[in-house]
């Protein structure tokens, strides 16, 4: 990835996660993690099925929540307020961090309800200004020219991976600080994929991002910093580059090279 | 290290690295053979030296064919994508060293007609000695993924520099002692110049070996054993 000389300047971190275990139950899933997500960058979350790395993406939002018997402990700072503190509101947290899934989730409703659903549920704008805020949020998922024409029409419509921009789409628009995507690309095609790669790369411009994936090509692609994930441990992260062409770790190694562990 | 979970991966990676050695030992050969022609004026064997080049070419185009496939059909990562291209960069270097041994093949058959000037070709064996060498411990090297042999061969090219000027000023001697040895001398100090060549592209290899095993790439710059005296009368090699 091109760096410009003012971005080469160490960024800030958004979010530090600092000694975080995570239980599901008796299941100890997450183990003593730490690792900053920097501000305006994108950071891979990498590792086997079952690794921790959709767990760590979930708790950023605290969609465990919803889980009776989850539980973190540890610390999650997001710009100076531990995210984890049972004291914090979790949705005006939720605002903050948006969350982007496997499959796409529009719901049944219009393409423009869509992204006007979640902004209604935060903030009342006069009716213009609704109009412009889910212009501006499609335009920045790559997908108002595609939907211009017919914004009152079902966003089940879509395809596949133009419902996934609009997913994209409903989490800008309620103007976040944080966007998690969870392997939003596993069921695209080639091209919806570069597509939302694409929109990644854009959007890491206005945003700190985290995603997981599976495909260690678009780690590459897409991410300034890598974590590679182990049975709940961190065992390797650092910048992508480094991460992909000389890992410390041999567990790294072997993943990312598709050798026996 | 342990097997790619992919078995026909391993198979590509391994007969890439075969080709590679197949390639390597036939260009020493090449090199051992293009200067017994030279020194014993052996047109026959000369013949051979520049009949074998075709084999090498043949693997060269084979092994880059195989990489840029295993590249567009693995997408390997870190040591694998280095395998990749180191390959292409290292039968590169030898394909070179082919052809730089083929040349002298060629000046030797147009000089077995000349008188020969019998004390010339003795630095050039001295230069083959250490050329050959290098390159037997630059291959060792990369087939053993020895950094440290590799590290010797890239320090010691220096010494096969200093030679080829000691034997530049022997051959300008010669030339002068008697306007009768200008052909043959001349012939000569092309060949110490492939020779000299034949040492780069082997430090080059020694160069890749440490990247493969490593990822780091070496210094820019090499030790040089050349003398500023070499610089001024040939006008070459200015900063």
């Amino acid at each position: 990835m091109m760096y410009s000389a003012e971005s080469l300047k160490t960024p800030d971190a958004k979010v530090s996660v600092n000694g975080l275990d995570f239980y599901y139950g008796a299941s100890h899933a997450l183990k003593a993690v730490s690792l900053p997500l920097y501000e305006n960058r994108v950071t891979a979350f990498i590792g086997p099925s079952g690794c921790g790395k959709s767990t760590l993406l979930r708790v950023l939002n605290r969609m465990y929540d919803l889980y009776p018997g989850q539980r973190a402990e540890g610390e999650v700072w997001l710009d100076g307020e531990n995210i984890i503190d049972p004291a914090i509101d979790v949705n005006a947290l939720r605002a903050r961090v948006g969350m982007v899934f496997q499959k796409p989730t529009p719901f049944p409703m219009s393409i423009y309800d869509n992204i006007a659903f979640g902004i209604k549920l935060y903030e009342k704008l006069p009716a213009a200004e609704l109009d412009a805020r889910v212009e501006q949020a499609l335009r920045g998922a790559a997908l108002w020219d595609e939907v211009k024409d017919k914004l009152h029409s079902s966003g089940l419509g879509l395809s596949g991976g133009q419902q996934q921009r609009l997913c994209i789409a409903r989490s800008v628009a309620v103007q976040p600080e944080v966007i998690l995507f969870d392997e939003p690309c596993s069921a695209l095609d080639p091209i919806s994929t570069a597509k939302v790669e694409e929109l990644i790369e854009e959007l890491a411009e206005d945003y700190t991002i985290a995603i997981v994936t599976h495909n260690m090509q678009q780690a590459v692609r897409v991410s300034d910093y890598t974590a590679f994930m182990y049975l709940g441990e961190l065992v390797e992260y650092g910048e992508t580059d480094d991460v992909f062409n000389k890992p410390k770790q041999k567990r790294t190694l072997d993943y990312i090279t598709g050798r026996f562990g | 290290m342990s097997d790619h979970i992919i078995k026909s991966y391993d198979r590509d990676l391994e007969n890439m690295g075969r080709r590679i050695s197949e390639m390597g030992g036939l260009a020493e050969k090449m090199l051992a053979d293009s200067m017994d022609a030279l020194t014993n004026l052996d047109s026959d064997l000369a013949h051979r030296v520049i009949a074998a080049d075709h084999r090498l070419d043949t693997l060269h185009r084979e092994i880059e064919e195989s990489a840029v496939l295993t590249i567009a059909r693995r997408q390997p990562l870190a040591v694998d994508l280095r395998e990749c291209i180191v390959a292409i960069r290292i039968s590169g270097d030898i394909e070179r060293i082919g052809d730089l041994a083929k040349n002298i093949a060629k000046r030797t058959l147009k000089i077995v007609s000349e008188s020969p000037v019998a004390r010339a070709a003795v630095g050039l064996r001295s230069m083959h000695e250490i050329a050959a060498t290098q390159l037997k411990d630059a291959l060792d090297a990369y087939a053993l993924r020895d950094i440290e042999r590799a590290r010797a061969v890239w320090e010691n090219d220096a010494d096969l520099d200093a030679l080829e000027d000691s034997v530049f000023r022997d051959l300008l001697t010669f030339m002068m002692e008697d306007p009768r040895n200008i052909t043959f001398c001349t012939h000569l100090l092309f060949c110490s110049k492939n020779l000299e060549r034949i040492g780069d592209h082997t430090t080059n290899i020694a160069e890749t070996v440490v990247y493969l095993v490593t990822g780091e790439t070496m210094p820019v710059d090499r030790p040089k054993g050349r003398g500023a005296d070499y610089v001024a009368t040939t006008g070459e090699g200015a900063p």
